[in-house]
């Protein structure tokens, strides 16, 4: 067990815990910033969705995780973010000026919803954010004159300040940026008042209020700020598929935001990265088992003589070439987690972490939660 | 023309009431309402086409098998999440629903089926057409709804329920089984949903995600009501199956979709509780 | 001029009279305590003055200022904490971050700084944390400090909630039963707390509390209240031998 002197109250609100901390982070910053050197294009572009999603799990992480809203609708706002953004560029807009306009417009369409929001709560909310994603799809396959509908919108590479970002590698540092802004700037608002607001709001309403808190503000701030982050995320998002149809801003979309976080673990940053890993990760992972399992298990059939193998593996891959098995991966895998571990893989790496740490003093208690039996919203 | 949007307005009031049910018994949100409705389908159609079985005992089978589906759902998984973060059960319900979705179409196909139905002709009043397909949803769902009442109303097991729905403790030191009525409420909830599905099945046909887009707006059905409130659950079924039908009928295109998500919106904005809800607020 | 009137507070739901026409004053500097039987309606009139619910008669002065119908989160600002019967910490936040969190009626960081998490910023926190230190100290919470309030015991969550609402710093202080589900020890540690609250911090108290002990022990006055109507008023031992109480009391 590592133990961290303090000597100081300024200490606690550092942005790392201690020169350990920044040390790692540090390392990792210079792994990431050195990957596209080491990895082919292809993983270079898989890894830009990782960068992508996780601007997405930390929009979601904050009203999520931290303030306690649900919004099964926020797929609308990476649309609008990815619409306005594009439609901008089109038009001759500076790429700068265009992702401040796209976050701006995103925000207020954030606030506006956010209003709403300040009256409901729970499944209220869900399906009221449900309802406004659907409207706002419906927008976008109707307003021809700027989304163009179901034809599609192309979007034109990034070009900032007269240099080009249309090369994988480039668009990868850009993205890598803007991740690492988001995650400053988020963690700077959650060690700040703001922060421990939106966490008093999500673990008691009433307290927070008699402890000074404006609800109705800190609900909207939340949505807002989820928002702009959401609209950044969709002009990156735009430009890396390059090509903008209605149909990508799907409920589905917006439950596989909400899958990144929870299997990221809510209420943790990290979480939200882990998750980006996760959710960007998987179907690329899911394509190479679909041919290396026949192909490994038939050599093992080979070797072995016994063709069960060869037939097992065949059916594997059969099973993971069906439409739709994607979308049954990802549910199984979000009912196991939120049974087994409902912190997700951010609170699974602290339980190894302190398991390592303790070690062999570790008690599984220490992370045991109490029990809660029917914790009811309802008043009676 | 009415006839048509009171019959998918039924449709959404029974998925609507299969949410409301359990909701009220054990405060968690199912998402996969929708896909149990779907599941029912399949099987209906199973028994029917593939077996070759009689309309009826088709029905029968399919309600049956998926009530016990939906008990054996509660009774594994369900059971674990109770007095969990609500949104961890809606996100659980909804990863259960992805699952069903992808057992389905491996197990089927991702093909179109029609389900043939004893119902098929028209009955002419009065000048006006009634298409015996949506008379069955209408009297189907009354019969039903008139089945549950008398059920909840009469019957020991019926009256055991109401009481586990409002207030458990007590209901646990009076010797009832909360468990197990717990099972049962989501057997009934699961085998209503089947009924929606084959009453809806030669409406919208069999498909993987016939009951995706019914659940979302048996969903809105259910807050618009007042989630919670049985009436208000068919209640506002009807009423978003007839704005549903009007705005497509009379609005502009792409309204048919929407204008249920609009009204839900503009009656969020003004009641937040529903139509027939009460405002819960947290007692401290 | 009175530190703290309630002047004819009234509230119903449905048809129950929860607050019926209660009025009291209370003194700078004093310990009021409000007793009554379970659904009195004790809890109803500190909602009532922490503004959850809206009185449906009366009015509620602090300090000379009317504060019947300020919006609830400026309570905190006016001075006016509380504890809750039930306890409403912040349960998936540590103790050190609900303290803090007390601090947000004293904030004055604009979105934006925070954003930036600029110097002033920075001033402030470390401001903040040294208030919510010294309530630490007072209460003897430093063991505590970094832990999860789940994973915290009972008593100590009790002792949580005091010390984040003294760490508002504020003038009037509403305790909400403190010593229920509290042991004999832990009770008597409250009591000298509450004391210490009154004579070395001169907050003034306004408590709920059952446990007589406790009640006489600190009390300067005690109001009894029987189904939302006041029975007796007066120092803790007129009240607890009024014979109208006593027959509330036994009368169940
Ligand atoms: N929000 C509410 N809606 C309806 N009735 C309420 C509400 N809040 C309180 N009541 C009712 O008002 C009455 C007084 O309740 P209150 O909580 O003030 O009692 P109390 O004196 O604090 O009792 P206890 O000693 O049990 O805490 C009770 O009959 C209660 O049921
Ligand atoms: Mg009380």
């Amino acid at each position: 067990m590592r133990f961290v002197f303090k000597t100081s109250y300024a200490q606690d609100i550092q942005l790392f815990r201690d020169r350990m901390d920044a040390f790692w982070y540090v390392l990792l910053a210079a792994a990431v910033a050195l990957l596209p050197v080491v990895m082919s294009e292809y993983y270079v572009g898989e890894t830009t969705w990782v960068f992508i999603y996780a601007i997405c799990g930390v929009s979601l992480m904050v009203l999520v995780g931290y303030t306690g809203l649900i919004s099964l609708g926020h797929a609308a706002f990476l649309g609008i973010g990815a619409y306005a953004h594009a439609f901008f560029i089109k038009h001759g807009v500076p790429w700068v000026a265009a992702v401040a306009l796209a976050v701006v417009i995103t925000t207020a369409c954030g606030i506006i919803v956010g209003l709403p929001a300040l009256r409901m709560s729970g499944i209220y909310l869900a399906i009221a954010t449900l309802a406004f994603a659907t409207i706002i799809q419906e927008v976008f396959s109707r307003w021809e004159s700027v989304t163009h509908g179901f034809a599609g919108m192309p979007v034109e590479k990034p070009v900032i300040f007269g240099v080009s970002f249309a090369h994988d590698t480039a668009f990868y540092y850009l993205c890598l940026f803007f991740l690492v802004v988001s995650l400053w700037l988020t963690r700077n608002l959650l060690r700040a008042p703001t922060g421990r607001a939106w966490v008093a709001i999500r673990d008691s309403e009433i307290a927070a209020q008699s402890m000074g808190v404006n609800i109705a503000i800190y609900k909207s701030m939340a949505f807002a700020y989820s928002a702009a982050l959401m609209g950044l995320a969709g002009a990156l998002f735009a430009h890396k598929i390059a090509y903008l149809a209605p149909d990508i801003f799907t409920i589905l979309l917006s439950i596989q935001l909400l899958l990144l976080v929870i299997v990221g673990g809510l209420g943790s940053l990290h979480g939200a990265v882990f998750g980006a890993i996760f959710v960007a990760l998987l179907p690329p992972v899911i394509a190479i088992l679909r041919d290396s399992i026949p192909a490994t298990l038939s050599s093992v059939a080979g070797a072995t003589g016994l063709s069960l193998f060869g037939a097992i593996g065949e059916g594997v891959g059969a099973f993971l070439r069906k439409p739709g098995v994607e979308a049954g991966i990802f549910g199984l895998i979000l009912v196991l987690v939120i049974l087994l571990e409902p912190l997700g893989m951010y609170g699974r790496w602290m339980k190894i972490r302190v398991y390592f740490s303790t070690f062999p003093m570790y008690k599984r208690a220490t992370f045991k939660r109490q029990k809660t039996y029917m914790r009811s919203e309802r008043l009676r | 023309m009415t006839l048509n949007g009171l019959a998918v307005g039924c449709i959404y009031g029974l998925v609507a009431l299969g949410f409301v049910l359990i909701y009220k018994a054990t405060e968690l949100v199912n998402f996969a309402q929708g896909d149990l409705l779907m599941l029912g389908a399949f099987v209906a159609y199973m028994a029917v086409v593939w077996w070759g079985l009689d309309y009826w005992v088709g029905f029968a089978i399919a309600v049956v098998v998926i009530a016990v589906f939906g008990a054996l759902l509660d009774a594994t998984v369900l059971r674990r999440v109770i007095g969990q973060p609500q949104f961890a059960v809606v996100m659980l319900t909804i990863g259960l629903g992805a699952m069903f979705r992808t057992f389905a179409s491996v197990t089927w196909g991702s093909e179109i089926y029609t389900l043939p139905t004893p119902f098929s002709g028209v009955w002419t009043v009065g000048g006006v057409t009634l298409s015996h397909q949506y008379l069955s949803i209408v009297a189907g769902t009354l019969v039903l709804c008139g089945a549950l009442y008398g059920f909840f109303t009469h019957t020991r097991i019926g009256v055991a329920m109401q009481a586990t729905s409002q207030n458990q403790l007590a209901a646990y030191y009076m010797g009832i089984p909360v468990k197990l009525i717990f099972s049962l409420i989501w057997a009934i909830s699961a085998g209503v949903a089947t009924v929606a599905g084959i009453l809806l099945a030669p409406v919208t046909l069999i498909d993987i995600n016939m009951g995706l887009a019914v659940a979302l707006k048996a969903f809105a059905a259910a807050v618009l009501g007042g989630f919670g409130s049985i009436p208000g659950a068919l209640v506002g079924g009807i009423i978003i199956g007839l704005i549903e039908l009007y705005a497509g009928a009379t609005l502009p295109e792409g309204f048919k979709d929407t204008a249920p998500y609009i009204v839900l919106l503009l009656m969020l904005a003004v009641r937040p509780q529903g139509l027939f809800g009460t405002l819960g607020r947290k007692k401290v | 001029m009175s530190f703290f009137k309630v002047d004819q507070l009234s509230i119903n739901f449905g048809g129950i009279k929860a607050v019926d026409g209660v009025s009291f004053d209370v003194d700078k500097g004093s310990v009021f305590t409000i007793i009554g039987p379970n659904g009195a309606g004790k809890t109803t009139i500190f909602n009532l003055v922490s503004r959850i619910y809206e009185p449906s008669g009366g009015r509620l002065v602090f300090e000379g200022n009317d504060i019947t119908h300020v919006p609830p989160h400026r309570v905190a600002k006016l001075g006016i904490a509380r504890t809750f019967q039930n306890i409403e910490l912040f349960e998936h936040a540590s103790l050190l971050q609900n303290l803090l969190l007390a601090r947000h009626a004293h904030k004055q960081s604009s979105f934006f700084s925070e954003l930036l998490f600029l110097p002033s910023v920075r001033r402030m926190e470390v401001e903040h944390r040294e208030a919510v230190e010294k309530v630490i100290d007072f209460l003897d919470l430093q063991q505590y400090r970094e832990s999860l309030i789940v994973n915290l015991p009972y008593g100590v969550r009790k002792v949580t909630e005091l010390a984040r609402a003294l760490c508002t710093n504020p003038k009037l202080l509403l305790l909400d039963e403190p010593s229920s589900g509290l042991n004999v020890e832990e009770t008597e540690d409250m009591a000298f707390w509450i004391q210490d609250i009154k004579n070395l911090l001169g907050i003034t108290v306004l408590m709920v509390e059952h446990d007589m002990k406790l009640v006489s022990a600190v009390s300067d006055r005690v109001l009894a209240l029987n189904y939302g109507r006041p029975l007796a008023q007066g120092s803790p031992q007129e009240v607890q031998s009024h014979p109208e109480v006593v027959r509330a009391y036994l009368g169940g």
